[in-house]
């Protein structure tokens, strides 16, 4: 699974997709602690970037010339790690020293030790300027690689966010997709009728609008149609003259029929009876604990 | 009283420099934060357009892309007011710049009490004793414009986050043209018996004013220069402390936690003996002629060498 130029179809991608989020539980579950609502709305667009988008050499992660990825919602960082270690940085064992003492895979994305990961992160809104400088360096030193990152959409609350989307515009970033994890939810978010009801932090085309107003090109996916992402990041690199924004529409908790929409899953860790269920539902047959 | 001669404003001295050093390095780029006509980017604007990146009244963002430009190679020199460096972007910094050790250049201009008609907002003299308790960062405070010149190659030259404090106005000139600037190491300006004085940045120039004062009245000053706050020249402090006795730290910046602060920390496991903080009191600043700011805020040569009487006695 290390080569460069393996071309992965959609159905393996999907199964990439579904065994990572068997990997993202296991080892939150190991860790007691972690995010689970975040890593797995992102999950299926982070495998089309690493299984079929990006140009990397995983046996090489410092290439020069690779593309490069930026996880600005850092909070979401064991989904990387997961896809990381199945395209071949690292061990998949090693997912299970998630958090803990000494891992190579801290809390947050530190770029400084975990192979693969381009820029540390986990302040939110700090991984999307450090991107739009990756991007900016590129042109100033006449690369040809792209940059993507991917923000929450609670994280676009950061007036960093827009700091830096007003400059990317300025400078015609079109060297740049920024994927905006659009799962409705945040940690906590606005209340809505009740306690337990958030209000989604951007309703209706109101990101969409934002990202239009300060100057980016905007295209929207469903986040979880494999097929459509593909397309959508694909034809993201044949714009010109303007960053792109790519509206993802997600789901928070995707792919756990109890996870998916409840804003409690956004840090939480999984019961035995949860655990189990969650195994079966992503088609884990042994089902058990690491 | 003065013997010193005046000379460029610092910012003047930074701005050539650093538009002479980008004509033989390609990986300098400079951000500037729509300052560059105050800290004196312009020039480097006008020397290497292709190279020179205006990024808007946005400094969080403009720290933020300085570390992303850093990961590609480039050496990006961030150019705007101190305060707005330290306290509204302290956040990129923190995370995306000294904690994975990109070479990213803080080039904080307007720190100190030298930017006079300005104020609270804009006066910060607090800005050394937080870049240097943030792990990785390397601390700079050059006394005048011939050290501000030949600290910058050397700043350009190490590989990491550097925070280069400038100010606004003219600084008088101690060090002539053979002076050699070593990043980390101190400098001992004058030689004597009585006590030994540490300064940094701007002050320095005062503090050598302050001695010959003192030399008048038979107080002998060992005067030692500290350039480099953070990475500290321990064994030099140690020994220059040692050689008198007696130790007065003084500062353009608050006496909590700056140049004091440190000279303190290291005394007092390696040499225990008294220290006495002379500086900025731990307060805010305020509009007014630099020249007032410096007599009401105490730090002018006379008050300075006041303050170091009264410890000798």
């Amino acid at each position: 699974m290390t080569q460069t130029d393996q071309r992965f179809d959609r159905a393996e991608l999907e199964d990439v997709a579904r065994r990572g989020r068997i990997h993202i539980l296991r080892a939150v579950a190991h860790a007691k602690g972690g995010h689970v609502g975040g890593p797995y709305s992102a999950m299926d667009m982070l495998t089309a970037l690493y299984f079929r988008i990006m140009n990397i050499r995983p046996d090489e992660p410092d290439w020069p010339e690779r593309d490069r990825f930026v996880l600005s919602k850092g909070h979401s960082a064991i989904a990387i790690y997961t896809v990381l270690a199945m395209r071949g940085y690292f061990p998949e064992d090693e997912l299970l020293t998630f958090d803990a003492i000494n891992s190579r895979l801290q809390g947050h994305p530190d770029m400084t030790i975990t192979p693969g990961i381009d820029m540390s992160s986990g302040s939110l809104g700090l991984g999307f300027s450090a991107a739009l400088g990756i991007a900016l360096g590129a042109r100033a030193k006449q690369a040809g690689f792209r940059t993507y990152v991917m923000l929450g959409d609670g994280e676009c609350n950061e007036g960093i966010v827009w700091e830096g989307a007003h400059v990317a515009a300025r400078y015609g970033l079109d060297n740049l997709t920024a994927i905006i994890d659009h799962n409705k939810l945040q940690q906590f978010g606005w209340r809505g009728a009740t306690a337990a009801e958030r209000i989604t932090p951007y309703s209706g085309s109101q990101l969409a609008d934002r990202w239009k107003a300060f100057g980016w090109h905007v295209l929207e996916t469903d986040g979880h149609d494999m097929a459509q992402v593909i397309d959508t990041l694909e034809g993201a690199k044949a714009v010109r003259g303007a960053p792109v924004a790519v509206v993802a529409h997600t789901v928070k908790g995707k792919g756990v029929s109890f996870m998916e929409g409840d804003f409690t899953w956004h840090a939480r860790v999984p019961t035995e009876e949860e655990f189990a269920q969650a195994m079966r539902e992503l088609g884990e047959s042994e089902g058990g604990r690491p | 009283m003065s013997t010193l001669v005046q000379g460029k404003p610092l910012r003047v001295a930074f701005g050539e420099t650093i538009a002479a050093l980008g004509n033989n390095d390609e990986r300098i780029v400079v951000l500037d934060g729509d300052t560059g006509s105050s800290t004196r980017t312009d020039i480097f604007e006008n020397a290497h357009p292709e190279r020179f990146f205006q990024m808007g009244i946005a400094e969080q963002n403009m720290l933020g892309m300085a570390a992303g430009m850093a990961t590609v190679g480039l050496i990006p020199i961030v150019s705007t007011f101190a305060c707005f460096i330290v306290s509204r972007a302290h956040d990129p910094i923190r995370v995306l710049i000294a904690q994975p050790k990109l070479n990213v250049k803080l080039m904080a201009g307007y720190a100190g009490l030298l930017a006079g008609m300005t104020g609270k907002t804009h006066l910060i003299f607090d800005d050394v004793a937080i870049m240097r308790s943030m792990a990785n960062m390397t601390v700079v405070a050059p006394a005048d414009e011939v050290e501000t010149r030949k600290a910058l190659p050397a700043i350009i030259a190490h590989e990491g986050p550097v925070y280069f404090r400038l100010t606004r106005e003219t600084s008088p000139i101690l060090f002539d043209d053979d002076y050699r600037f070593e990043l980390g190491k101190v400098v001992t300006v004058r030689e004597g018996s009585d006590v030994t004085v540490f300064s940094t940045g701007t002050q320095t120039p005062r503090a050598y004013e302050a001695a010959m004062i003192l030399a008048d009245v038979g107080i002998d000053v060992h005067l030692v220069h500290v350039p480099t706050i953070k990475p500290l020249d321990v064994d030099a402090v140690v020994a220059a402390a040692r050689k008198t006795g007696r130790v007065v730290t003084t500062e353009e910046h608050t006496i909590v936690g700056g140049l004091g602060g440190a000279i303190a920390e290291v005394l007092g496991e390696r040499a225990p003996m008294p220290v006495h903080r002379h500086g900025l009191q731990d307060v805010f600043g305020e509009s007014g002629p630099n020249a007032a700011l410096v007599e009401k805020y105490g730090i002018s040569p006379e008050a300075t060498a006041a303050a170091i009487r009264d410890l000798v006695g």
